[in-house]
């Protein structure tokens, strides 16, 4: 039933993509902000890997296509994250509302 | 309370594994005597509830730690839909590298970069009820594309054959899989960069 249904898997990554957006837009934290991100990226993850397992001439290209993006985004959150300690080192806070110098 | 919560949390996304197991044996049996429900119904209404659950946890939970132990079993639950989707390589790869790499690396950097005032201070930016509409909209009119869309026939999952996978990622894909193993490369190096101390200045 509904685990045959590629609609309730698709509903599912949307409404996570959503999760990840409400944490993106609101939180204060940059470590908060880059972990909304990794559920967003999880989110499309799980759409592409629903499509390939539902459509018959997609199935392997989605496995690779989601390969791919696990890997660009274990190399987005290295960098991400080292450029939230290099700021922590210069600024002494996480929080992306007190980086502010551009608007004094 | 909050302690208690998430332990049952972990305990219990260390609990589905031996009863994925256990359903994939029976798979086919009607569950519970519920006529037209399967095994793997159950378990994908389990794995969305713990999904949704910790990920709404992953963006509202004040303790910017537990934030990260919630996001480890926000993956894990995606592993399980993973394997019901039948592409058990992805689900290895995420246990892998999500649960196993970047979940440590996000709690690495959250130790490096705590204060002592961060757990008492406001979480949310002051435009948080904003977002929480936006992101709201945004669910809607996804569901609403999905439900309107006709999809075709698609009432079965596909299984990914894991020696099929290799042949097409090592043939048709080879030259994307060598990108990203560079990218791979400039982002370790980058990092180690942007991160290491500065001598001059004396960090």
């Amino acid at each position: 039933m509904i685990a045959d249904s590629l609609d309730a898997y698709l509903i599912l990554a949307g409404i996570l993509f959503a999760i990840g957006t409400f944490g993106f837009l609101a939180r204060r934290n940059a470590i908060s902000m880059l972990m909304s991100i990794e559920l967003m990226l999880n989110a499309v993850n799980l759409a592409i890997i629903a499509f390939g397992a539902f459509v018959a001439e997609l199935t392997n290209d989605a496995s690779v296509i989601a390969l791919m993006v696990i890997a660009v985004a274990a190399a987005e959150a290295t960098v991400g994250l080292a450029i939230v300690i290099a700021i922590f080192r210069n600024r002494g806070t996480p929080l992306v509302d007190e980086y502010h110098t551009m608007n004094r | 309370m909050k302690y208690l919560v998430l332990t049952g949390l972990l305990i219990g996304a260390l609990l589905t594994l031996p009863l994925l197991v256990a359903a994939l044996i029976v798979a086919g049996e009607p569950a519970f005597g519920i006529t037209g429900w399967q095994w793997r119904d159950f378990l994908f209404a389990l794995f969305g509830v713990i999904l949704l659950v910790s990920g709404l946890a992953v963006v509202t939970m004040r303790d910017i730690i537990r934030c990260g132990l919630a996001m480890i079993v926000c993956f894990a639950a995606l592993a399980g839909l993973y394997v019901l989707l039948g592409a058990p390589l992805v689900a290895g790869t995420q246990v892998l590298v999500y649960i196993g790499a970047i979940s440590v690396l996000v709690l690495f950097a959250i130790m490096l970069t705590q204060t002592k005032a961060a757990p008492t201070r406001l979480v949310f930016q002051s435009q948080a009820p904003a977002a929480a509409v936006a992101a709201l909209i945004l669910a809607f009119v996804i569901g609403i594309v999905v439900v309107g869309t006709a999809w075709g026939d698609v009432s079965t999952v596909i299984g990914t054959a894991t020696d099929t996978l290799a042949g097409v990622l090592f043939t048709d894909y080879l030259l994307p899989f060598e990108v990203v193993s560079v990218l791979l490369l400039v982002a370790v190096i980058g990092g180690v960069y942007l991160a290491k101390r500065d001598e001059e200045s004396g960090g």
